[in-house]
């Protein structure tokens, strides 16, 4: 099953923020918007939702942070338990650099593996870039749909909008 | 370009009008043409000293750490000291990346890809040092704290030492990781220049499939937002961690409070110089003026000024609780830093570092090149002393008069910290070849950045379609580059 879909190519990032806001508003599928860099404002004019990936990087830290602790009360007090200059066996101060650094370790790399994941970011993967919009254009990517007439209303609206050019292709649905 | 943020007080940040696909093929141009002799002159000589300096640690290996100048009383001296200037180096990196990412500092765009790179590699050359100290670096494992077949036997979480090693470590992956983020969108931008062969595989795999989709996009700036403050605490806790190993001793010029701030402050001095030192060479040699411009460097010189003072602070608070303390000892170890045997190393730690970095409040000397880079190097010898005499002043002369003694390193630990800078440079040159040094997207992104001018501020937005680049106007507005036809391409 493949559906026609509309590529509509811009070359300045205000252009291409006004073009998506109207596809918006005009009641496009509006699939995807792709940039050579972040573009500030552009969620907001997809109605994009920010990230939960904050939570993960809490949730990541919190588990590092009680795994470190773990670890050192377990070999410190209990497995082996050394007396160094009659300090308590659980001396907690002393095991806050390591629970630290543990913390920020699980947390960094646990929201970067969320992240790779939740964007489908994987060595070996077959996705291909548009043309040039890893250069310098930006593209808009619109599903027109099955009614009668919007294909070239989708392609009318994103000329109107300053695209320098447009182009249909087949994707899998 | 429409695309411009004007303001009459906003200065450009990259100071020659170019075109995103002028910027691509600028800072992609370095990889994609064969090395200059000048590099090659630079590699070589750098991959000589790294191999010398691999032939002196294997000497050392194999002999024993008994080829160094230790002795009872200065158990610990040259490899400390270097580790210390090492890890020092690789702070600036993460500060520019993270710490400014966070104050929303745009000029860093053009420099924190290289400054990662160098924290990277300081922090590889650092961490060989306590490696070689251990006299037999295959037992290196031993630090971990994993289940071992001599019982219930740990490793101990109370030592200063073993923090160090999850410092460390953790600063290590954490910046690699960081450094890599940084890196996927401009691999993509690679990857889809290339048109086949070996390369081309290599950066399909390294760039992960990455489309610029503004919904990837969304949950990466997420990211690199959240592991820009990751790495802020992080670049604060490894120098604090590192100061802790000299004062939570009982040696009188160790055993001091104010070594945590003080040791980060000299870090991000040590490692701002680096940064100047590497990036003048830099933008030099690939020609890259107009964006690591002398606002960077005079930006970059500022910070030093600013850090030149805390650690200048830090020297005096050091010798003033030395003397209002009334503690004999600590009052002796600083006499005997300032007119002892070492008087020499300290006085030109106070001369590069105390002295040398007022200089930037001239601005003839921060806007030029070669005395910036004159005074970077300067401030890395300056620093470097400075971990010398903490360490070496403090252990020579301590408690007990009857085990006093001299320091002076031989020829095998001076060869060993040479040596790592051939690793440093090697390293360097090799990032230069191979991957975009510039952050390619993040540079685009302050492209428009501009101070308006009247003419500007008069022209309507233009409506002309696509600025193809090889139009004879545009060959008109822009300096002359060797731009390929993108003919190819449809768009």
């Amino acid at each position: 099953m493949s559906a026609p879909v509309l590529i509509g190519y811009f070359d300045s990032e205000e252009r291409v923020l006004e073009a998506t806001r109207a596809v918006r508003e005009a009641g496009h599928d509006l699939r995807d918007v792709y940039t050579p860099y972040a573009v500030h404002g552009l969620d907001a004019a997809m109605g994009l939702k920010p990230s939960r990936l904050t939570w993960v990087c809490f949730a990541a830290g919190a588990v590092g942070c009680t795994l470190a602790m773990s670890l050192q009360l377990y070999t410190s007090v209990v497995s082996w338990p050394l007396n160094v200059g009659g300090k308590p066996f659980n001396s907690f101060p002393a095991f806050i650099p390591v629970t630290f650094e543990l913390t920020v370790l699980f947390a960094a790399l646990g929201t970067v593996a969320a992240f790779l994941a939740r964007a489908k970011l994987f060595p070996g993967n077959k996705r291909q870039a548009l043309p040039r919009v890893t250069d310098d254009r930006f593209a808009i990517v619109i599903a027109p749909g099955q009614k009668p007439n919007a294909l070239d209303a989708a392609e009318a609206l994103l000329r109107d909008h300053g695209a320098v050019a447009t182009d249909l292709r087949e994707v899998a649905s | 370009m429409s695309n411009q943020h004007l303001s009459p007080l906003r200065v450009p940040l990259v100071s020659e009008p170019r075109s995103m696909g002028q910027l691509t093929e600028e800072i992609c141009a370095p990889m994609e043409r064969a090395p200059t002799w000048k590099w090659w002159v630079a590699f070589g000589i750098a991959v000589a000293v790294l191999a010398t300096g691999a032939g002196i640690v294997a000497y050392q290996v194999g002999t024993g750490i008994g080829v160094w100048g230790l002795n009872k009383t200065i158990g610990w001296a040259f490899d400390i000291t270097n580790f210390v200037f090492w890890v020092g180096i690789g702070h600036a990196g993460t500060l520019i990346s993270a710490i400014l990412f966070l104050f929303r500092q745009k000029w860093r765009t053009s420099i924190n890809r290289a400054a990662e790179a160098m924290t990277l590699f300081a922090v590889m050359c650092a961490a060989l040092f306590p490696l070689i100290h251990m006299g037999r670096p295959w037992l290196a494992f031993w630090v971990l704290p994993y289940p071992n077949t001599r019982g219930s036997l740990w490793v101990n979480f109370r030592s200063p030492l073993l923090w160090d090693v999850f410092a460390i470590s953790t600063y290590f992956t954490v910046s690699a990781v960081f450094w890599y983020v940084g890196l996927i969108p401009d691999l993509a931008t690679v990857r889809d220049r290339l048109k086949t062969g070996f390369r081309k595989a290599v950066f399909k795999v390294m760039s992960l499939g990455w489309t610029g989709s503004n919904r990837t996009w969304s949950r990466y700036e997420t990211v690199y937002l959240l592991l820009a403050g990751l790495a802020t605490p992080l670049v604060l806790s490894v120098h604090t961690i590192v100061s802790m190993d000299f004062a939570t001793s009982v040696i009188p010029g160790w055993h001091t409070t104010i070594f945590p701030p003080y040791f980060v402050a000299g870090a991000v001095f040590s490692g701002f110089a680096m940064v100047l030192t590497l990036m003048i060479i830099t933008r030099v040699v690939l020609g890259y003026e107009h964006l690591i411009t002398l606002r960077h460097l005079e930006n970059m010189t500022k910070v030093i000024i600013v850090t030149g003072g805390l650690v200048s602070l830090a020297y005096a608070t050091e010798f003033f609780i030395a003397w209002y303390s009334g503690n004999p000892y600590e009052r002796f170890a600083f006499m005997n830093r300032a007119f002892g045997p070492y008087a020499w190393a300290y006085w030109t730690m106070v001369t590069c570092n105390v002295v040398s970095p007022h200089l930037f409040w001239f601005k003839k000397i921060r806007t030029s090149p070669a005395a910036i880079f004159v005074l970077s190097l300067v401030i890395n010898v300056g620093m470097w002393f400075e971990r010398f005499v903490i360490i070496v002043t403090s252990l020579h002369r301590d408690y007990l008069p009857s085990s006093w003694s001299m320091y002076t390193p031989t020829m095998v630990e001076v060869g060993t910290f040479i040596g790592t800078f051939g690793l440093f440079f090697t390293l360097f040159l090799l990032f230069v070849r191979v991957l975009p040094i510039i952050s390619i997207g993040e540079v685009k992104s302050v492209l428009g950045f501009a101070r308006s001018t009247p003419a500007q501020a008069e022209t309507p937005p233009s409506t002309r379609p696509v600025p193809v680049l090889d139009a004879p106007e545009a060959a008109r507005n822009h300096p002359p580059l060797a731009i390929a036809t993108r003919k190819d391409v449809p768009v």
